[in-house]
């Protein structure tokens, strides 16, 4: 008997609070939350740490805003990862088409108009990873099961039953889908979903540059979707690329000479000579929204609950800021002594989180549509958009505001 | 548990209505709108007389509350999870079994019995805290009533009393607004002549033999459709701490 949850049972005892589906990102950071607040999680993770654990850089990496920055270093992981982070202190937008360089009309958001510090941070996807695995291993209220599915959940009176694949029944009074796009929580809850593709595809990998990036980021609006090019720590960026997936198809089966190649004319010159690290990814892009973000004893966060377009490197930090506010809620709950999964804490969460993650899937869904064509009309509006957010310098900080993560009703752990 | 006594066609009836007290969306939504608020007031005002953490688990381990006019339990639950030693008394019997079968769905052993407030002073039973939440206003002799919540208490105890004030303002609010307009709650719930405003409430108390040590308001705010608390405006329903002396 060395599992002391199957020990619990065994007494007849609620062995957790808290059951987060999905060790990811967004399901670790939840975790690291809520034991703070003295709840006890535990986490069922499909993947084995040795997975999560790749040692060299693979060539993902995610931009972590200020207010996700926050959280990080609210839950104990920042001091782990400041180190291997490069901090975004510049994003400069513009709108470009193959072949011609950059139109005269651009975007550009320094970090020096706001008073709180970096907008953002990108930090390498291996690193983020040992890091939360690192604090959920030294953290005593959380169970981390790796390697294990769940096959069943069912809602009864005061608590949430959920079967793993290996037959093992497990209760807690709240489930937390951070499961992804097509979320199984989500779906064995009942909770529908809503969205479409974009036709497009994302390729994300990483390129070694001869000259440095000064801690500046760049987003070109090309005709076939954004391109998006982060600084990483040393000589070195991260790139998004949205491009039609036919485009993308033909582009991820060239050989890494010919991919450099193609790449080029929409990287352009300016950072010199470039050369691929790590591997290339590739992910369809599409809206997929959850009708609820909540069922009985049911909380969906992240992906699970809104998967967007990554046009503006938002994804993430839309899930941390689902985090920071569930978080604040079941703290709140616990302390006032409340059932942490009754539909009225739940309720707390949804009306809180709804209308914000709804408001980022209808403007990135707009800005995508907006800017992935080359129709000289839309060109020329976007353009003059851009040059008149660009002149007003309140407009400017509003949306450098937006990059950094600090707009709207802040949780607690991002403020 | 105590509640074998009764046949499997009363316990099916008293599920429903056990549905009915936690159905945060039926007759007893505004209790529930409510309880938030209700519990931040009760949770600090018990940290604060017993030097609590409310951030450690099991605050409340140790000390003896009992809630008057228990109802379904919306108070006693959250105390007993916060680790207290927990009695609910009502009045009503029908409300005993229904709070002891949520009880159970829910994991907590909490106490609860048929009784009033006077008998079980009358019986010599002490506690560290009594709650007292939108009684007050229903009793026949509040200082009566209030004299025994006093006895229930050990020295140095702390009694939590609300309930609705009385002037036009709570007239409109609690009887029109809540009874008739909302109908968050049947015709006739309160009379609104036996409502109390705060400082006869204080000299109830006083005369009662407690000190009372403070009072707040809750305020409904119509534009986000919740309560908060108001130190100043007591104009309708408002809670009041007073401690019985050591």
């Amino acid at each position: 008997m060395d599992n002391p949850a199957r020990a619990a049972i065994c007494q007849g005892m609620e062995q957790t609070d808290i059951i987060i589906v999905g060790g990811g990102l967004n399901g670790p950071v939840l975790a690291l939350a809520a034991a703070q607040s003295g709840l006890r999680v535990t986490i069922i993770d499909a993947i084995t740490p040795d997975t999560h654990r790749a040692r060299d850089f693979d060539g993902r990496s995610y931009a972590i805003a200020l207010g996700s920055m926050r959280l990080l270093r609210g839950v104990g992981v920042w001091d782990a990862l400041k180190g291997d982070a490069q901090p975004m202190l510049d994003i400069k937008v513009t709108d470009g088409r193959a072949g011609e360089g950059a139109s005269p009309w651009m975007m550009h958001f320094d970090h020096a108009e706001i008073e709180e510090g970096p907008m953002g941070w990108l930090v390498e996807d291996r690193h983020l990873r040992a890091a939360l695995l690192d604090a959920v291993a030294a953290q005593d209220r959380i169970n981390h099961m790796t390697g294990r599915k769940v096959v069943a959940q069912l809602a009864l009176g005061g608590k949430v039953e959920v079967t793993l694949d290996d037959g093992e029944v497990l209760s807690a009074r709240l489930l937390v889908g951070c499961d992804g796009r097509s979320s199984g929580v989500a779906q064995r809850a009942g909770i529908k979903r809503t969205g479409w593709d974009y036709g497009q595809t994302a390729i994300v990998c990483a390129v070694a540059h001869e000259l440095p990036h000064n801690g500046i980021a760049h987003q070109f609006f090309m005709p076939g979707g954004p391109l998006a090019i982060l600084p990483l720590t040393g000589n070195r960026s991260s790139i998004v690329w949205s491009e039609q997936s036919r485009r993308a198809k033909e582009v991820l089966a060239l050989d890494d000479g010919a991919f450099l190649e193609a790449l080029k004319p929409a990287f352009g010159s300016f950072l010199g000579d470039i050369t691929l690290v790590g591997q290339r990814f590739s992910y369809p892009l599409g809206l997929t929204l959850a009708d609820s973000l909540i069922a009985p004893r049911v909380a969906l966060v992240g992906d699970a609950a809104h998967g967007i377009h990554p046009i503006a490197g938002q994804g993430l930090n839309a899930g941390l800021r689902d985090v920071a506010a569930l978080a604040q809620v079941l703290e709140d709950t616990k302390m006032r002594g409340e059932d942490i999964g009754s539909v009225i804490a739940l309720e707390r969460y949804q009306v809180w989180r709804r209308f914000d993650a709804t408001r980022l899937a209808i403007a990135t869904d707009t800005f995508n549509r907006l800017f992935s064509n080359d129709n000289p009309v839309l060109r020329g509006l976007r353009d003059m958009g851009m040059g008149v957010i660009n002149a007003v310098p309140g407009l400017r900080r509003r949306f450098i505001r937006e990059a950094a993560g600090l707009n709207g009703d802040l949780p607690r752990l991002m403020r | 548990m105590t509640t074998n006594t009764i046949d499997d066609q009363e316990v099916a009836k008293f599920e429903a209505m056990a549905e009915e007290w936690w159905d945060e969306t039926g007759k007893f939504k505004p209790l529930h709108m409510m309880n938030p608020v209700r519990l931040d007031y009760i949770t600090r005002q018990i940290a604060a007389e017993y030097n609590r953490d409310l951030g450690a688990d099991k605050p409340f381990a140790g000390l003896r509350i009992l809630d008057i006019g228990c109802g379904g339990g919306l108070l006693c639950e959250p105390m007993a999870r916060l680790g207290a030693d927990v009695v609910g008394v009502d009045a009503a019997p029908r409300n005993i079994p229904v709070a002891q079968i949520h009880a159970e769905q829910s994991g907590l052993t909490i106490d609860y019995r048929h009784g009033t407030a006077e008998a079980m002073a009358a019986a010599g039973e002490q506690f560290d805290v009594v709650l007292n939440m939108e009684v007050v206003e229903h009793v026949a002799d509040p200082l009566g009533f209030l004299t025994a919540c006093q006895q229930l208490l050990k020295p140095g105890g702390l009694h939590l009393c609300s309930t609705i004030n009385r002037n036009p303002k709570s007239f409109a609010m609690a009887i029109v607004g809540a009874e008739w307009v909302m109908r968050w709650l049947p015709k006739g719930t309160h009379d609104w002549n036996k409502f109390i405003t705060p400082d006869e409430l204080f000299d109830l108390l006083k005369n009662a033999g407690l000190t009372p040590v403070d009072r707040t308001g809750y305020v409904f705010n119509f534009l986000a459709f919740t309560w908060s608390t108001s130190p100043d405006d007591l104009s309708v329903n408002y809670v009041t701490a007073a401690t019985k002396p050591a």
